[in-house]
């Protein structure tokens, strides 16, 4: 009944006579990559025992007071100068004021009028083309404790290590339109920042979470309808489920006569729904204000200009260099450049061996093999030093494409030196022509009647002694050899 | 000796130096007096014990070269101190006990001071008459049925009566000159930055100060240099050259320039106050000043400015006061009901009555009419200054439209309250320093005091011109002894 459109890359919901068009734009919470907190010299590691990285500022003991940490302040700069977009050299941070109990100060630090990083872009790639996809703003603000409601069936257990911790609250202008473009949005993004150091991206890891706003209008139409805004979803495809139960249940009330109410909503991930958290009309008054502890944050042209000389080649640049130089179709590009890591691999990989070659072993047999043992790049058991020899093995002719994956396995299971593996299990091409034409004649000897099949024209019978020889010689013999000699020998 | 506690701070660190007494002779003096002087209610918590153990050891192994050698204290309870219970004179911290030390405080015992005990204040400092303290309201040595002035109302009594020699206290709107004031002792708010706020309670950050309160304009000097510093931990601290502003200090202010702004002749000020500031004009003549009529225009709004910013700052500030996590908790039955029982149980009416005032003005609809507008008004104030203080060196005014009033007149009245602040407040929103130093008597023989501004960063200025006022007015607290 729920017809989707999915011609190219658009994304319209069809009911009755009616096509609509999804409008989202998403606030992605970033967590700073950063060994301590935004105000305080507390620890940010994950996973450490509930309150032990907690300090008096983080607990909002009387009279401590905030000190910004410098370090957080150049990586949402690096993150700003990523995203192309406009560094504010005078920001201010405000008091965001509400009660909670995971919430030390009964207020969070954050930057409401004037953030640290305006307008900017992110470019995404869809099977369709290119996408443009605008920065609002990126804004440094603290995070919350955490509340745990499941431990007691009577109290509430609060953790404050992530109280203070450093997000980056980046904006985007209501610009996707698909699912889809929200996947390669969220991964543009972090793929942005990884590359920059700047954020791990981690999703487990709670490092980066959005808040989803979806609205839908008719096809055509140039007004924005009413949106609801998704809270704290921290997986791209609960995001997606979110967005298209959301896309779905408003183009509903819409076809039904009803009107949105512009309203807070919680996806629940087991019933696969969106439901109503608070309304407008319920909305905090945030009561926001610049924190009277701190000094409007100022940063110099320099300070920003040497920021700049640090951020390395990032995806798009690398992109396009991967495919001026390395002749690389836009596709393997993208695949390659995604994160830092498989781009510095396949870098150095390609140090010392063909490029041809080895982006079809990266993207083909390593990501393979690296999924299903569920490795990251960074953990293959293969290094890029390996891989590189075992290019240059097939590339002069020592092993075929076959037999290199044979070697390729069982370098999988260890670093092997893969010209060893040949060595020691006798791997080596024959790619002698005497010692082939011997086997070529017993194959043929061996299956007279095959030979004489073929001979009357039953040409398709050639792959069935091309197997033999394979066969017989273990895989090792040489298969342009093998062709050429029983060409000629048939 | 017998009269020790009624030597002033630079005597008794000269009679320890040349071990004419012992710290333990100084503490055990002051900590007796103390003890006498419990009717008048300046403490909060005593330490007495302990002190008496520091000055012991102190004696044992004198380190002669503090500037504050073995000399006991009590200070305003704001500060928090480490291992002694800080309240701020509320319910909500009745328990509190910090684990850390402020470090106008730690500045203090650095110099070798000694904790007595925390002086009784206004509820998280909100008030001009100590009548908001959980701990009760503290008596004038002037007189029993007046209040010592607020918020550092246990501080001035406690100076004022020598319990202790000096002492700190703090001051958003007024709170250390118009006890100093009431209670004819000097009482100096610094420059906005000058003293960390670090380990402080605050009430409105971007006024709050730390500031000396002596019994002459000296000590005050001496105890300033030793709490100013730069500090990291406050963002709002200045890294300014700081004097050693009692070795520096000097009566001769031949030629200075000091204005009298024309706003400060109120409505309805009473001629006693119009005849003090009259005899302070002459005093400064015959110190060598000169006398400069100014203008600081946007006076009349300083008061109403206050009374937003103020309070917008404290309801966001006492917002970590919710329960959770220290402090005076009320059970509830979920987490909304336990803040509303905690919070309507742990604070006073004056405090949850600038809560909701702080909480309106920023509220969304309101912020630009009330917190937007009261900042630029502020910035207006500061510039009234900046004009005055291309023509003059300092401005002198009195620190108050009145002498120290009874007990309970003006508990039911909290505008007239707000209106004692009215002088001490523009100092305050514009970030300058200012001094109060007592200069005469009312006809009921009640301290009138005159306030010196400076320039920001200017102390030694306004010290000097103190210093040298306080030679001519030749003061003299009339104080009885009357609850020993």
């Amino acid at each position: 009944m729920d017809l989707v459109s999915k011609n190219k890359s658009e994304y319209l919901i069809n009911r009755h006579d009616n096509q609509y068009e999804v409008v989202i734009g998403l606030e992605v919470h970033a967590q700073v990559t950063s060994e301590s907190k935004l105000f305080s010299t507390s620890a940010t590691k994950f996973g450490a025992e509930p309150n032990t990285q907690v300090s008096l500022v983080d607990a909002a003991f009387p009279g401590m007071l905030p000190v910004i940490n410098e370090y957080c302040v150049k990586q949402a700069i690096k993150t700003g100068i990523g995203l192309k977009a406009k560094i504010n050299k005078r920001s201010v941070f405000d008091r965001k004021n509400y009660f909670y109990a995971d919430l030390p100060q009964g207020y969070q630090i954050s930057q409401f009028k004037d953030p640290i990083v305006g307008e900017g872009k992110v470019i995404l790639d869809m099977p369709d083309g290119q996408k443009e996809v605008g920065i609002e703003r990126l804004h440094l603000e603290q995070d919350a404790g955490k509340s745990i409601h499941d431990l007691d069936p009577k109290n509430t257990f609060v953790d404050l290590n992530r109280s203070g911790v450093a997000l980056m609250e980046i904006v985007s202008k209501p610009d996707l339109r698909s699912p889809d473009e929200v996947n390669a949005y969220i991964k543009k993004l972090r793929s942005i920042m990884r590359y920059l150091g700047t954020c791990d991206g981690n999703m487990q890891e709670g490092s980066l979470r959005a808040d989803v706003n979806v609205s839908v209008r008719k096809k055509g139409s140039k007004e924005f309808g009413t949106r609801c805004e998704i809270k704290n979803v921290n997986s791209i495809k609960f995001m997606q489920m979110a967005i298209e139960y959301e896309a779905n249940r408003q183009v509903d009330l819409i076809e039904d006569g009803q009107t949105i109410d512009q309203e807070t909503r919680l996806f629940d991930t087991k019933k696969n729904e969106t439901r109503s958290m608070r309304s407008k009309e319920d909305a905090h008054d945030y009561r926001y204000f610049p924190d009277p502890d701190l000094l409007p944050l100022e940063v110099s042209d320099d300070f920003i200009e040497k920021l700049k000389s640090e951020i390395p080649e990032l995806p798009d640049e690398k992109k396009k260099r991967f495919i001026e130089k390395f002749k690389l179709s836009s596709y393997e590009a993208n695949i390659l450049v995604s994160d830092i890591e498989t781009s510095n691999y396949f870098e150095n990989v390609i140090k010392k061996s063909d490029v041809k070659l080895a982006t079809n072993w990266i993207i083909g047999e390593l990501f393979a093999a690296l999924n299903e043992k569920n490795l990251e790049i960074t953990e293959s058991p293969i290094s890029a030093g390996n891989l590189s020899k075992l290019i240059n093995l097939i590339k002069d002719g020592t092993i075929s494409g076959k037999i290199a994956k044979t070697v390729f396995e069982q370098m999988m299971e260890g670093d092997k030196d893969p010209q060893k593996i040949v060595e020691e299990k006798g791997l080596k091409q024959e790619s002698d022509p005497k010692a082939l034409e011997a086997l070529i004649d017993k194959v043929i000897d061996d299956n007279r009647d095959k030979a004489t099949e073929y001979k009357s024209g039953k040409v398709k019978l050639f792959g069935f002694f091309v197997g033999q020889v394979m066969k017989v010689s273990g895989g090792k013999a040489n298969p342009q050899l093998v062709n050429e000699i029983l060409k000629k020998k048939l | 000796m017998s009269d020790i506690t009624k030597q002033a701070l630079s005597e008794l660190v000269e009679n320890i130096k040349s071990k004419k007494l012992s710290s333990s002779e100084v503490t055990k003096a002051f900590v007796e007096r103390s003890e006498k002087s419990k009717e008048l209610n300046a403490y909060i918590t005593e330490d007495y014990t302990n002190a008496l153990n520091k000055a012991k050891k102190f004696d044992e192994k004198p380190n002669l070269d503090l500037k504050l050698p073995g000399i006991p204290m009590a200070v305003k309870d704001l500060f928090c101190t480490k291992n002694l219970r800080t309240t701020a004179g509320s319910k909500i911290l009745n328990n509190f006990v910090p684990t850390y030390e402020s470090t106008v405080t730690q500045n203090i015992w650095n110099e070798g001071a000694i904790l007595m005990g925390k002086l009784n204040c206004d509820e998280f400092a909100m008030g001009s008459s100590n009548e908001t303290s959980f701990f009760g309201n503290v008596q004038n040595p002037i007189d029993k049925n007046l209040v010592p002035g607020g918020s550092s109302g246990g501080s001035s009594s406690a100076v004022a009566a020598q319990l202790t020699p000096i002492t700190i206290g703090t001051d958003t709107g007024g709170s250390i000159r118009q006890p100093a004031s009431f209670t004819g002792t000097v009482g100096l708010k610094p420059t906005y930055g000058s003293c960390s706020r670090y380990g402080i309670v605050a009430f409105a950050s971007s006024l709050d100060q730390a500031g000396p309160m002596a019994q002459n304009v000296k000590d005050c000097a001496l105890l300033h240099e030793i709490i100013s510093t730069y500090d990291e931990k406050d963002s709002t601290s200045i890294d300014f050259k700081r004097n050693e502003y009692s070795k520096e200090l000097t009566k001769d202010i031949k030629g200075k320039k000091i204005g009298i702004p024309k706003e400060y002749r109120v409505d309805g000020m009473p001629k006693e106050i119009e005849d003090l500031w009259k005899k302070g004009i002459e005093y400064a003549k015959d110190c060598g000043a000169e006398i400069i009529d100014i203008s600081l225009p946007h006076t009349n709004y300083a008061l109403p400015t206050y009374y937003i910013v103020a309070p917008a700052e404290a309801s966001s500030n006492l917002a970590r006061y919710d329960g959770v996590k220290y402090g005076f908790r009320a059970e509830g039955e979920n987490l909304i009901d336990m803040y509303e029982k905690t919070r309507s149980e742990g604070f006073g009416a004056e405090v949850q009555r600038r809560i909701m005032i702080g909480t309106y003005v920023l509220s969304s609809g309101y912020y630009d009419a009330y917190y937007l507008k009261a900042q630029k008004v502020r910035k207006l104030i500061k510039n009234d200054f900046d004009e005055a203080y291309k023509k003059v060196d300092a401005i002198l005014t009195p620190s108050t439209p009145s002498s120290a009033f009874k007990i309970g007149e003006k508990t039911n009245d909290p505008v007239s309250m707000y209106l004692n602040d009215i002088f001490t407040v523009p100092v305050n929103l514009a970030g300058l320093p200012g001094i109060s130093i007592p200069a005469g008597h009312d006809a009921k023989g009640y301290p009138l005091g005159l306030q010196i501004i400076g320039k920001a960063f200017d102390e030694q200025n306004i010290l000097n011109i103190a210093y040298a006022m306080e030679e001519k007015i030749n003061f003299k607290n009339n104080i009885s002894d009357w609850w020993i």
